[in-house]
């Protein structure tokens, strides 16, 4: 029994194991149910084309939301970083046009960020709904400034920038993909590694412990605002390129797609404890889902639904897997096998006693 | 400016006072810590303990006043949480001084990081000392406590004993503990009383603020009664040799307001 503990308690201390473990599940039941289109690579570099622009948006998210936050306007940052980046592109006349954008449009997101920021940690408007606020205002805007209309960029095919954000690495690989895959491990050291990443968990864990133990939680605050800003941002810049056009209304549809990869990644909703690599897998759950479902020949009208199973079984598992049920589950098994062997369990093998620390 | 006189004192407040908005919530609070003082602070709810003790280790500003630390002058444009460790004040809250959810060794550091040049924590390290501080200093043993034990696995007594040794070792010239036994177990609180004993054992300040009069009265060389935001009292132990004069006097001042009310 001592060494399923420490062999649950090994499997415990690697993060995000169980959503990688549903992830691998899913595919594997998805090759059964659709064996001619998962057992080949395209469906995978598709999703590597897909998912990585809501990954990234994932990714920001788990930091708002360890922090105890909620950020609704980053599907509005997603279009209109892309909407500055394809203005740059299409009316400035220089090589450099793009790289302008990029940087205009990472500026851009940061700005809204700041404005997020302000109003939440200065002011004290509520997260949720100066957020939600920042959500209307930005699509507004991008519509009012974009009149509407959607930007076509084809011609940014060939060009160096659109081979590091949008080409493929051997021809196989998507680079956003790879691009998405070093934002988490980076993201991943400033969270857990970081001096940033810890004042933003304490925060969110108690905003008033993390003030008395020196950490100016305002201006954190607004950073982590900055911070998601800019990688709403970077999402849009890469969702733009890939797509080879700008459409005012892109990135909606990412809020709540973004949200349940966030939770069913096992970071808090309360706050104070974040997965990147939750997240990470969280949303190539969430993004390959309905692919699989239409793959396998089920009636499209399922795919919601089973979207709605999944999510929750994972949200359940997530719970069952902390500590203190694993603790209760495998001391019942202890009780079982001890009370099996040994009806005079003697006060050692009280299942309480071993756990209760 | 260098404060000569005050120098033989660790702290020393003059004519401090703190307004939110119109209230007044500290009025002319003239006081001084000893280098090696243990001070009871005494007071009623909303006498303005906590609030003393939030300008003290720079969480708020006062509105006017002037703060010696060691016989230094404090600026308090720039006095904050960060400015008063490195000055030597360590607190301990009543509840919150510890990140629940977050492991023992983060909590150590926490606000004082080791950090290298980038800001990334030098993690080993930290671990390192967090489990010295723990087996020296707080003394945990067994128990199944780890530097990555969570807080929220930590009895009420084990935690303050964390955010105690965390200020000790630290190297606190001053250590403020604000109602420290409020959620412990008799025996738990013992262990506090313990600390504080080691506090001036090891020649060091403390301001100690307890509702329970008994606590404060074995541990503090000096009593300083707060109420409504002014000092009303200012009590050496020959002044009140027994526990119960302490007592006496508390309730023979509130009668003597209430009758003043009356």
């Amino acid at each position: 029994m001592r060494q399923l503990r420490s062999v649950l308690a090994f499997l415990r201390s690697i993060e995000g194991l169980p959503i990688a473990g549903v992830l691998a599940v899913m595919y594997l039941v998805f090759l059964l149910t659709a064996p001619t289109v998962f057992s080949r690579y395209p469906i995978y570099k598709s999703f590597f084309e897909t998912v990585p622009a809501m990954l990234i948006c994932a990714l920001g998210l788990t930091f708002v939301v360890t922090a105890g936050e909620m950020d609704l306007s980053f599907p509005a940052v997603v279009a209109f970083a892309g909407f500055v980046f394809a203005w740059c592109f299409k009316n400035i006349d220089s090589p450099w046009a793009p790289w302008l954008g990029f940087v205009l449009a990472l500026g851009a997101g940061g700005l809204i960020g700041y404005i997020n920021g302000i109003l939440v940690a200065r002011i004290g408007v509520p997260s949720i709904m100066a957020t939600l606020a920042g959500q209307f205002f930005w699509y507004g805007m991008t519509i009012l400034l974009a009149g509407g209309l959607q930007m076509d960029i084809r011609a940014i095919r060939g060009t160096p920038i659109h081979n590091i954000f949008a080409g493929e690495l051997f021809d196989t690989i998507p680079t956003q993909a790879i691009w998405a895959a070093l934002l988490a491990i980076f993201l991943w050291f400033i969270l857990n590694r970081h001096r940033f990443g810890e004042a933003i968990t304490f925060i969110g864990d108690n905003a008033n412990v993390a003030r008395v133990m020196g950490i100016n939680v305002e201006r954190t605050r607004v950073r982590l605002f900055v911070m998601n800003g800019m990688i709403a941002a970077f999402a849009g810049l890469l969702l733009t390129m890939n797509m080879n056009v700008f459409f005012p209304t892109q990135g909606q549809g990412y809020l709540l797609q973004t949200m349940a990869a966030v939770f069913i990644g096992g970071t808090s909703i309360a706050g104070g404890h974040g997965v990147i690599v939750g997240s990470f897998f969280g949303a190539y759950i969430i993004g390959s889902l309905e692919a699989g479902v239409v793959a396998s020949r089920i009636s499209g009208y399922w795919v919601q639904l089973v979207q709605g199973m999944v999510m929750a079984a994972v949200v359940v598992l997530n719970i069952v897997i902390e500590e203190r049920s694993i603790a209760k589950l495998s001391s019942r098994i202890r009780h079982w096998t001890v009370s099996s062997r040994n009806s005079h369990a003697g006060p050692g093998a009280e299942p309480g006693e071993v756990f209760s620390k | 400016m260098v404060d000569s006189p005050a120098a033989q004192y660790a702290l020393r407040m003059v004519n401090i006072e703190k307004y939110f908005g119109l209230v007044c919530a500290l009025r002319n609070i003239n006081m001084e810590v000893g280098k090696n003082e243990i001070i009871g602070l005494i007071g009623d709810n909303g006498a303005g303990k906590s609030t003393m003790v939030k300008i003290l280790t720079g969480v708020f500003r006062p509105t006017s006043g002037e703060l010696y630390i060691a016989g230094r002058r404090v600026d308090f444009r720039t006095y904050d949480v960060q400015h008063a460790h490195k000055y030597g004040i360590e607190t301990v809250y009543q509840d919150k001084s510890l990140g629940e959810k977050q492991a023992l060794w983060r909590n150590f550091f926490i606000g004082r990081q080791i950090t290298n040049r980038f800001g990334f924590i030098d993690v080993r390290r930290e671990k390192e000392i967090a489990n010295e501080i723990m087996v020296n200093t707080i003394g945990f043993r067994g128990r199944g406590i780890t530097v990555d034990s969570k807080v929220n696995k930590l009895s009420g007594g084990e935690r303050q004993g964390v955010a105690i040794g965390r200020a000790m070792h630290f190297e606190a010239e001053l250590i403020i503990l604000d109602e420290p036994t409020v959620a412990l177990s008799l025996k738990e609180v013992n262990k506090v009383i313990n600390f504080v004993h080691g506090i001036k054992a090891g020649g060091k300040a403390c301001i100690y603020i307890s509702h329970s009069i008994g606590d404060v009265y074995e541990v503090s060389d000096r009593f300083v009664v707060l109420d409504r935001g002014e000092i009303v009292g200012n009590l050496t132990k020959k002044d009140v040799p027994t526990v119960k004069d302490l007592d006496d006097y508390l309730l023979e001042y509130s009668h003597g307001l209430k009758d003043k009310v009356d």
